[in-house]
């Protein structure tokens, strides 16, 4: 075999090598999706009053094509007015947390960066506890916690893209901004806790965990576009954040606005999480390990990681809220802390599993 | 394409490193910019593809000025190698080499993108490592994954930052043949810092040494590669021969007297 024939099938043998091993990730995102469809509809089955899986469904159809078949009374009640609103504010949740972790991880260049770096989740706790315990805020009515919440958050990641916006400012130098505004809200949280009521300092405390139980038609209204937007642009920015990975020089010399880039990926991840944390309190730990828990599987891909992050997410927030709801029944659980029980076994069964670390 | 680069001055804060530079690289050329540590060879490498702003001075690409170009513009005419790159998340080698082709195409990479890398891949042997973790090979294998990438840009100049420092002497030889070849076959400049003054000997058509942030001298091999520079520019006493027209370099001791011998003798008694 002449050496031209020799290259020309080592190049073929790599052509079908590569989109073999590109088809495998892309074939992770599309079973993904069917995965979470089926899990929203046996998180809706579950609960204290039990309803058949193919009711959730039907339900759900008869809402759409109401001539095809008739209602089930009770369980759509159950269906529509308490557990979809929740369960769905918990997908959007999750796709939030989910695709703005992998989105922070690239842009601060810190593996352990999630959706609260920039300060967003003690901010919003600290605008909760203004309203909760000192009746404090920007808009009154139902929406005081949560204006107050999405404020803060603001303020906070708004001073840090502000920096960011400073000539020489590093990913590393927004980082420890973002701890030391943490301290400084935690710190102010605890004097408002300190002299406050009881009782207040309790739905205070219990609102930073996280809970889904506030879910309703009207805040989905809200919260839907807000992360199907902001995910859709962190997606299209995508191929950039690759490029990024590679470090801030490599990136520019590849025709990359890195400092645009950066700042337009913090604004959008920010007004998402904003928006999550104003409705479901700070829910943790999703947004640091679901990126995670995709990179070990399908590779760092930002085209796929990204929306396979969110899925992921969704399905680690719907999965640890359906444990949340059944496991003490009648109690619920907080959400939040049903997330660190579920995600910390996981995480660290595939860093043991994973030759080499994390990276 | 040819780079003119003009008057060029760069400082960072309390000191001067690059003092009023001019240089001129013409297409299908090989310049090697040669010259002690701190002379500011990879800073004017930096300047040229625009990751430094100069304070004073122009370049000017194929006659546009640089300064009126985008990144974009200046990533569609300039591929970049650097010293060395770390990537935080590891990506395999085809994917790296792949990101070469982003000022060219858009989101989604196109079958013609995916060929390109494919015929690079194979033409400097990474085929074998080519769905391999970045961060999991040598300096060596890294240093070539990175050239490829730079080719994959298919540029009209080529910019290196100490491209052979990780390879062994067969690599050194190898990646110098690529380079070589493809500035013949594909019309590209090709401007590149290198310590090893026989590998800028044998293969630069224009040598460029650099001392203290200013041209000492430029010219051809023959030209610039005297006992003499080599003493006022490293401090060395070194021996030049010639082989087969090769000019080859050897060091022989420091020069205790030469003006260098002293700056390297003071910055060692900080």
């Amino acid at each position: 075999m002449s050496d031209v024939e020799a290259l020309l099938r080592q190049s073929k043998h790599l052509k079908k090598s590569y989109i073999k091993h590109k088809s495998r990730k892309k074939l992770f995102v599309i079973i993904l999706i069917p995965v979470v469809i089926i899990l929203v509809g046996s998180a809706v089955a579950f609960g204290t009053a039990d309803i058949a899986f193919f009711d959730v469904y039907s339900t759900i159809f008869r809402f759409f094509f109401p001539v095809i078949s008739s209602s089930t009374g009770n369980a759509d009640i159950i269906i529509w007015k308490l557990r979809l609103p929740r369960i769905l504010m918990g997908l959007l949740a999750g796709i939030a947390l989910g695709s703005s972790g992998a989105v922070m991880q690239v842009v601060l260049r810190n593996p352990l960066a999630d959706p609260y770096m920039l300060g967003i989740a003690s901010a919003a706790g600290f605008g909760a506890s203004l309203a909760i315990v000192l009746g404090v805020g920007i808009v009154a009515g139902p929406y005081l916690i949560i204006g107050n919440a999405f404020l803060f958050s603001l303020i906070s990641s708004g001073l840090i893209l502000a920096l960011s916006g400073r000539k020489g400012a590093s990913p590393e130098s927004m980082v420890l901004t973002g701890l030391a505004l943490l301290f400084f809200f935690q710190a102010m949280t605890t004097i408002i806790q300190y002299f406050g009521d009881s009782e207040a300092v309790k739905v205070a405390v219990f609102w930073t965990v996280g809970d889904l139980g506030k879910s309703g038609w009207g805040k989905l209204a809200i919260i839907t576009p807000l992360v199907l937007i902001g995910t859709g642009l962190l997606i299209w920015k995508s191929g950039d954040l690759n490029v990024m990975n590679t470090g801030d020089a490599s990136a520019k010399s590849l025709g990359i606005n890195v400092q645009g880039t950066r700042i337009f990926a913090m604004v959008v991840c920010t007004l998402m999480v904003a928006g999550i944390v104003s409705f479901t309190g700070t829910i943790g730990f999703v947004g640091l390990v679901a990126p995670h828990v995709v990179r070990m599987i399908i590779g760092t891909d930002n085209r796929i990681l990204v929306p396979a992050s969110g899925l992921i997410g969704a399905v680690l927030l719907v999965l640890s809220d359906t444990l949340a709801r059944t496991v003490l029944s009648p109690v619920i659980l907080p959400v939040g802390s049903v997330t660190a029980f579920l995600g910390v076994p996981l995480f660290l069964y595939l860093i043991m599993k994973k030759k080499g670390g994390i990276l | 394409m040819n780079v003119v680069v003009e008057n060029l001055h760069f400082s960072y804060p309390g000191k001067d490193v690059l003092q009023g530079i001019d240089l001129c690289l013409e297409e299908t050329e090989i310049m090697c910019i040669v010259g002690p540590n701190g002379s500011g060879k990879s800073t004017l490498v930096k300047c040229i593809e625009d990751l430094l702003k100069p304070q004073q001075g122009r370049i000017i690409l194929g006659g546009t000025d640089s300064g009126k170009l985008s990144s974009l513009d200046i990533a569609r005419i300039i591929g970049y190698v650097p010293q060395s790159s770390k990537q935080i998340f590891s990506t395999t080698v085809f994917d790296t080499v792949l990101m070469g082709r982003k000022p060219h195409s858009s989101w989604r990479s196109s079958s013609e993108d995916v060929d390109v890398v494919i015929e690079i891949l194979t033409t400097m042997n990474l085929a074998e490592i080519a769905l391999q973790e970045f961060n999991h090979l040598s300096g060596g294998q890294q240093q070539r994954v990175l050239i490829a990438r730079a080719l994959a840009q298919k540029p009209k100049v080529l910019l290196l930052d100490e491209p052979t420092s990780a390879l062994d002497i067969a690599h050194q030889l190898e990646v110098m043949e690529i380079i070589h070849n493809l500035v013949h076959k594909q019309r590209i400049a090709v401007l590149m810092v290198v310590h090893d003054l026989n590998l800028a000997s044998r293969y630069a058509d224009k040598i460029v040494m650099l001392n203290d942030g200013v041209v000492y001298a430029s010219g051809s091999a023959g030209q610039i590669l005297t006992s003499r520079s080599i003493e006022d520019v490293y401090g060395v006493e070194a021996n030049i021969h010639s082989h087969r027209g090769v000019l080859s370099v050897t060091p022989v001791r420091r020069v205790i007297g030469s003006s260098r011998f002293h700056q390297i003798k003071e910055l060692h008694s900080y």
